[in-house]
């Protein structure tokens, strides 16, 4: 029974919108299923903003090593919440100006908006930023140009880098005219629109049989593993 | 104390003399504002239900007898009005207070002068992490947990739990409550997604758990359906589509063989062809196949190649945006978008009062 319902119901929603899409009445129905996918997504955000709660208050009563840095988290999560949610600082919109909650969450200047361009982005973008020097560095220890395969990932690399930089137009600029396809911007050109187009094509052609035969496992209940182990 | 310790408290300390010199002398990394006063009036006929609002002051011809008198002699009941602050540049600050020294409509802004520190020195302990995992880096680490995961919380109430869901099944309340504009009737199959919206919450409960599979095998089930025709048809079909080119290309202005087209088209072919046969693990890869596989292996290595390319210049880029917003909006020591006046632009600033 436990596990019984959620496989039809997974096999009756699926098969549904597959069968749907192949008639125009029904066709509208991969929109509407899509929306409440949307509804349910927002609200598993909900669900994990009350995960992060439960871990961070269980760590920081159990005294368990780190659980300071539980409460900034705590402290973040709840001030941003209820600035967001509760709009505060947000002026009405200029439609409804009676109406003191119409205004945008996100308005220029708000405490949300505030939070969003002093916290979370720069937050973020340095996380990502910082991958630069990580990517670089475990590049320099794995790649070695020790076969034909390293070297043209190394080449292609290189050239993709350089030539999307003023060092590479500067580097190859001294070419003469018949030799212009050899000059690193348009090299980097001709790889971006044949090779790796050649490449990408068959990865994608691959993806979508692995996602198709994928999704026919899961709606067959061949792949029974989403529903997780045991009977709770 | 150890001596590196002391040399980096020294070192810190006097970072942070210089920083606290660089705001306080040059008001490096402070923020303006624009105040644009916002007015409106409600110019209704008496009686009608909805209201009229339209901005004080506006052209509207039916509104004379509203916009032509003081804004402050118009019933309370009448107008509304709050003050919104728009981002403006220490130019317009400056040229703002040389014209008249009595005008505030460009104001220092203290909270987004806070915001730049604040951003600032988040960038800094992200980016300590460099040198090794220490307790700045732990704070910036668990502040980024704690807001993204609010901030799409919030995203996600009020972009698609407010219209989709409660605007669906309640339109009347959330009209009256946040969005007045909505013209939806009520449509009660959004109840399904309530439904199973409140079951998939049941997960934090500590017993039935159970009970939060049905919503997550709806969005499985769903998913896999969306997915394997979107897929079929975006990916599968089209990519194949696209790869069924002539293989001897005609030049459409002249009529005459395009050799470099023709070359580049057979490469496409050749290249999409090899890479499935690496793909295709039903047949050893030995004799012909093993050989196209291998050649297969090139295509996909070059492809490979050219996405780490991107990421790391992607990478790069954003590093370079994080040393700009330091070194242009937080310490002022470069100015590339010509922001600010001159003075204040330039490297040499601290020699500025003896050069004149």
């Amino acid at each position: 029974m436990k596990r019984t319902i959620p496989l039809l119901i997974t096999a009756i929603g699926g098969f549904v919108l597959i069968i749907a899409f192949f008639s125009s009445y029904t066709q509208s129905w991969g929109e509407v299923a899509a929306i409440w996918f949307d509804i349910l997504a927002a609200i598993a955000f909900i669900l994990g903003g009350g995960n992060l709660m439960k871990i961070h208050l269980k760590k920081i009563s159990d005294r368990k090593a780190g659980w300071a840095y539980s409460g900034v988290t705590l402290i973040a999560f709840l001030t941003t919440l209820i600035i967001g949610l509760g709009k505060i600082g947000v002026n009405p919109s200029e439609q409804f100006p009676d109406y003191a909650w119409s205004g945008s969450y996100r308005e220029v200047g708000g405490p949300f908006w505030w939070l969003y361009e002093f916290a979370f982005k720069p937050l973020t973008a340095t996380m990502f930023a910082m991958l630069a020097f990580y990517v670089a560095s475990a590049a320099f220890r794995a790649f070695r140009a020790k076969n034909i395969e390293a070297i043209l990932l190394l080449g292609t690399a290189f050239i993709i880098l350089l030539g999307r930089t003023y060092a590479g137009v500067w580097v190859t600029g001294w070419l003469p005219e018949w030799l212009e396809g050899l000059k690193l911007e348009n090299l980097t050109v001709t790889i971006m629109k044949v090779f790796n187009t050649a490449g990408n094509r068959a990865i994608m052609i691959g993806i979508a049989l692995g996602i198709v035969s994928t999704s026919l496992k899961v709606l067959l209940g061949v792949d029974r593993s989403y529903l997780g182990g045991g009977e709770e | 104390m150890k001596k590196e310790t002391v040399i980096w408290t020294v070192v810190m300390l006097v970072g942070a003399l210089v920083l606290v010199l660089n705001g306080a002398l040059r008001g490096a990394g402070s923020a303006y504002v624009k105040a644009v006063p916002m007015q409106f009036v409600n110019v209704a006929e008496p009686g009608e239900v909805n209201a009229d609002w339209i901005r004080y002051n506006s052209d509207r011809a039916f509104d004379e007898k509203l916009c032509t008198q003081p804004f402050e002699d118009i019933p309370e009941d009448l107008r509304e009005s709050w003050v919104r602050y728009e981002q403006a540049e220490l130019g317009e600050y400056l040229a703002s207070r040389a014209a008249d020294p009595n005008d505030d409509n460009y104001r220092f802004s203290l909270s987004q002068t806070l915001g730049i520190w604040v951003a600032a020195l988040f960038t800094l302990f992200i980016f300590s992490f460099l040198y090794k995992d220490n307790p700045f880096y732990k704070i910036a680490e668990s502040s980024v947990v704690g807001v993204s995961a609010a901030y799409w919380m919030v995203i996600g109430f009020w972009d698609v739990i407010v219209p989709n869901l409660l605007g669906k099944v309640a339109p009347a309340m959330v009209r009256a409550w946040s969005i007045p504009g909505l013209e939806d009737p009520p449509n009660y199959w959004y109840l399904v997604p309530l439904i199973l919206g409140l079951m998939l919450l049941w997960r934090l409960s500590p017993k039935g758990s159970w009970i939060g599979r049905w919503p997550l095998a709806f969005v499985i089930g769903t998913t896999a359906g969306i997915r394997l025709i979107g897929f079929i048809q975006a990916d599968f079909l089209s990519q194949i589509r696209n790869t069924v080119i002539p293989l001897i290309a005609i030049d459409s202005a002249t009529g005459s063989f395009a050799f470099w087209d023709s070359l580049k088209n057979l490469i496409i072919v050749i290249g999409v062809l090899s890479a499935l046969t690496y793909f295709f693990f039903s047949v050893e890869h030995k004799g012909v196949v093993g050989k196209t596989a291998r050649l297969g292996i090139w295509f996909l290595m070059i492809t490979f190649g050219a996405a780490f390319g991107y990421t790391v210049m992607g990478r790069i880029a954003l590093f370079a945006i994080r040393l700009e917003f330091l070194f242009d909006d937080w310490l002022w020591l470069i100015d590339p978008l010509g922001r600010r006046a001159a003075e204040y632009a330039s490297l040499l600033w601290p020699a500025m009062p003896l050069l004149g």
